[in-house]
């Protein structure tokens, strides 16, 4: 990672509500080009929504999202659109399409994007099969004949079949047994280091931290803090995370519940 | 907009008039905004075969026995209930001119559409809210497809198109009912039940009929797309969009059948000024 280099992904003081409920308040982050950015947190505090708001799928309820340096409330749907397939999001559930087959899903971004003809379709779409290791003769079951952890590797060779530029990564290893778990973050490395992918992955996964993250920030549910205490509550390499001796971090890489305990007991 | 308005503590009467109906005037804003949404995105090409065909053989072919039942049922309905009337005034044998009418113009069209919005649009609701409880909706997006233009188009053509003629099957279908009961088991002459079906049936009674199925069509297809799109909560909230798909489309439905005859009936009178009496 250089830190000099513009970066590819950017939140400027950015904040989001859902009506009134606030999930995200003044976040900034930089994203540069070529390195695996974990955000880590408890459910429900803005993780995935940031990922979001990073892809465009979500629009900001203040503040800034850059694209390379460029404002993405500036550009017209359609750059959007087309800027946007320069990056692949591999869904929390896998997101697949129940009414098309494996090679169907795989196939649907070059389908509609590209004028591909048949043959290089069904060689692109084999290749990213055999890149997450699937064999070919899954491309005609429907995604409710597969296991989480098929499902999450057809997930991810579809949002490889467009050679992005950048992959997000939500909660990647959730409800996968832990051998499954480990397959997925080593796909995850693979792809950050065969292609030179920038990878942003949202995990509450300590094992994925580990294996996958060269920088690691970790958010706070607003809930939970003050009002002027910023969200984010930690910015860092894996290694200043394990030894980080802030306690709502070092409890949370630990899995300690600390004073929920004591809320549980109260309640 | 919920379906119902539940009343808050200390409210009285007025604010919850008040409230039920700035919620509708929402909820029709909507829908409407969401309908001009997509007017731009029908004239950016035709959908694929791959997704438009499937959904005109799940939207029409699959429908065809329910029409049918549908239809095959309102024509002896009708036949049985008007038989004893038309026989105290001795008017029995213009049964056939009465049954494809009310067949042709009115129930017919609103008929079939309350059935397929309850086939089709509950179908349409539960299928894209599922896609949205499940981000498929999102991954559509993120995968450089405009979820209105891959979704919501094709099941717009293919209401429009399938359920005009659904209704035609259904027409079809209770005129040859209507006729078989009539004349087999309430033993009317055939020549005179045709005779006076020519004699009062226009092709204008047909088109105004078909005309109104297309508007039909469109309304399940809009509401039952923004249903589905504006679903949340899970396998619950696919379950609300599903019955909302079906009851704001068959009240739409009924409010849009009232405007149609009424506009229907006008432009009929301003092209004939003096329609020919006949009898």
């Amino acid at each position: 990672m250089n830190s000099n280099t513009t970066p590819i992904l950017e939140l400027q003081n950015v904040s989001r509500q859902f009506g009134s409920q606030h999930v995200l308040r003044d976040i900034t982050l930089a994203i540069h080009p070529g390195e695996t950015l974990v955000i880590i947190g408890e459910s429900g505090c803005g993780k995935s929504v940031t990922m979001k708001l990073l892809m465009a799928l979500l629009k900001p309820t203040s503040g800034n999202v850059l694209w390379s340096g460029s404002p993405v409330n500036t550009l017209k749907e359609r750059e959007i659109s087309q800027r946007r397939l320069k990056y692949g999001y591999l869904f929390q559930g896998a997101a697949l399409f129940d009414s098309l087959n494996v090679f169907e899903n795989i196939a649907f971004g070059l389908r509609q994007n590209t004028d591909l003809k048949d043959q290089p379709i069904h060689d692109i779409v084999i290749q990213r099969l055999q890149d997450v290791g699937l064999p070919a003769n899954v491309c005609n079951k429907k995604p409710a004949e597969l296991s989480g952890g098929m499902k999450k590797r057809v997930g991810l060779a579809r949002a490889m079949a467009l050679d992005p530029q950048v992959m997000f990564f939500d909660e990647p290893t959730t409800g996968l047994d832990p051998i499954m778990s480990d397959v997925i973050n080593e796909l995850i490395l693979r792809t950050a280091r065969q292609r030179n992918v920038t990878n942003v992955v949202v995990t509450h996964d300590m094992r994925t931290v580990k294996r996958v993250a060269d920088r690691v920030i970790m958010f706070y549910p607003l809930a939970r803090i003050g009002s002027d205490d910023p969200q984010i509550v930690f910015r860092g390499t894996k290694k200043e995370l394990f030894d980080c001796e802030n306690p709502s971090v070092s409890q949370f890489v630990r899995g300690e519940a600390g004073a929920r305990i004591e809320e549980l007991n109260a309640a | 907009m919920s379906s119902t308005t539940p009343v808050l503590p200390g409210e009285s009467i007025v604010h919850l008039i008040g409230r039920a109906t700035t919620s509708l005037v929402e909820l029709v804003g909507d829908i409407g905004l969401f309908a001009l949404c997509m007017i731009p995105k029908l004239f950016r090409g035709v959908p694929s075969k791959r997704v438009f065909i499937p959904l005109c053989f799940q939207i029409g072919v699959r429908s065809v026995s329910v029409i049918m039942i549908t239809g095959g049922f309102i024509g002896m309905v009708m036949a049985v209930q008007s038989y004893n009337q038309f026989r105290l005034l001795h008017m029995e044998n213009r049964l056939g001119a009465m049954i494809t009418l009310s067949l042709v113009t009115e129930l017919g069209p609103v008929l079939a559409a309350t059935m397929l919005s309850g086939r089709i649009g509950s179908a349409i609701a539960a299928e894209l809210g599922t896609m949205k409880v499940t981000e498929q909706i999102e991954a559509l997006r993120a995968l450089g497809a405009n979820p209105i233009q891959y979704l919501v188009v094709p099941r717009f053509l293919a209401c429009l198109l399938m359920i005009p003629l659904l209704t035609a099957v259904a027409d079809a279908t209770g005129i040859l009912t209507g006729w078989l009961f009539s004349t087999e088991i309430l033993g009317i002459n055939g020549f005179h039940y045709w005779h006076h079906v020519n004699k009062f049936i226009t092709a204008w009674d047909f088109l105004s009929g078909l005309t109104k199925s297309i508007f039909f069509g469109a309304i399940i297809a809009i509401i039952a797309c923004h249903r589905g799109f504006n679903s949340e909560g899970g396998a619950e909230g696919v379950g609300r969009a599903a019955t909302e798909a079906f009851v704001y489309s068959f009240v739409t439905i009924l409010v849009v059948d009232f405007f149609l005859g009424v506009f229907s009936n006008s432009l009929y009178y301003l092209i004939w000024p003096n329609p020919l009496v006949t009898g």
